[in-house]
């Protein structure tokens, strides 16, 4: 990795900046299948037939992943422009830029985990 | 012992140096290494021992000036105020000229589109009072005083808008230097245009276009942070201009 984004803030605006472009991808064919219901029952059905393909639940599992990702990536952006966060102030920055990262990391693997028990259970 | 020979014993540090413009080349030097030695240091051995046509920047030697910023081992620092040892972790080094910035011969880049986007950040200082009229009296505890302050130190070593990644993405971002100038004029109840101000550091190519990735702050060599700065511009744009 090239040494000027061999570090967190930097996977941190990566990891947002990706998982918001895989949004944009996915959220208008969820608008264009939430609207077929507008076509009547059977419509919408026949479409979310095809959520019970292991394919199709394993890309719903991922958008959900990059859903949370993007929350706590955003909820960092927050908190960093809206307290007075202490690694935008200090010369130590390089040793506490990363502290908000310490704790989207370990909310991230968590929100991964339930969603694999969800994604288990529904398959 | 003749100095040559005293050298002959000493380990060798290798150097590779970018040569050239954009189409250039690296080259390979040894030079001595020495307990204490800065990278200007081995730049300016490199020049006037090995290769006499080596172009590159510097003046002070003290860190006052910032005309020495190169881009060491991937990052840019001032030459002048990095240790070889502190960077030459496998015992070699990298020099190439900033990045983000046209480069002009070896380790010289062209500063001008650095300089331009402060003005483009509306960093001109427009007093608005005359030479007959008092001092401003300028309270130097109020916040706003302070946050001017926080960002005044700035020489423009250029460091920084090396570092930004959103730079190198996108040339119309007025970049960590230019927004930080802006903040600090936002800040001064002495500027007179304080509104145009912010309008062209919120506008095209400010503020907004900041990923929070901060290397910016990261990188500046007098520990200055415009990440803090850009983060009191975005702030301004929802709850208005800061009271000075």
């Amino acid at each position: 990795m090239h040494p000027l984004r061999n570090h967190k803030s930097y996977v941190a605006a990566f990891g947002h900046r990706v998982s918001g472009i895989a949004l944009i991808l996915f959220l208008p064919f969820h608008f264009w299948l939430l609207g077929s219901a507008l076509g009547g029952a059977d419509e919408l059905d026949s479409l979310l037939k095809y959520s019970e393909l292991p394919l199709i639940k394993l890309a719903e599992w991922g958008l959900v992943m990059f859903l949370g990702l993007h929350l706590l990536f955003g909820i960092r952006i927050l908190f960093l422009e809206f307290t007075d966060w202490p690694s935008f102030k200090s010369k130590e920055a390089d040793k506490r830029a990363g502290h908000l990262v310490n704790l989207v990391v370990p909310a991230t693997i968590f929100v991964l985990i339930i969603g694999f028990i969800f994604l288990i259970q529904a398959w | 012992m003749s100095l040559d020979e005293s050298i002959s014993h000493q380990s060798l540090l290798k150097v590779k140096v970018w040569r050239g413009k954009e189409d250039g080349q690296w080259m390979n030097y040894e030079v001595p290494a020495r307990e204490n030695q800065t990278v200007l240091d081995v730049v300016s051995e490199i020049q006037r021992k090995l290769e006499p046509g080596l172009a590159y920047r510097y003046a002070c030697r003290v860190g006052v000036c910032g005309s020495c910023a190169m881009t060491v081992n991937g990052k840019p620092r001032w030459t002048c105020r990095t240790h070889v040892k502190k960077v030459s972790g496998t015992g070699e080094l990298t020099i190439e000229p900033l990045r983000n910035l046209p480069r002009i011969k070896d380790l010289v880049c062209d500063l001008a589109p650095f300089i331009d986007t402060w003005q483009k950040a509306g960093a001109p200082f427009s007093g608005i009072q005359t030479r007959h009229q008092e001092p401003a009296k300028v309270d130097p505890g109020s916040k706003a005083r302070k946050a001017a302050d926080a960002g005044l130190q700035c020489i423009n070593c250029a460091v920084c808008y090396s570092a930004c990644d959103v730079v190198s993405w996108d040339k119309d971002y007025i970049g960590p230097a230019g927004l930080n100038r802006a903040w600090t004029l936002i800040n001064d109840a002495r500027h007179g245009k304080r509104a145009e101000t912010f309008n062209k550091a919120f506008g095209e190519g400010g503020c907004g276009s900041c990923h929070s990735q901060g290397n910016c702050t990261r990188h500046c060599p007098i520990g200055l942070s415009p990440s803090e700065s850009i983060t009191g511009l975005k702030k301004s744009a929802l709850f208005g201009l800061p009271k000075v």
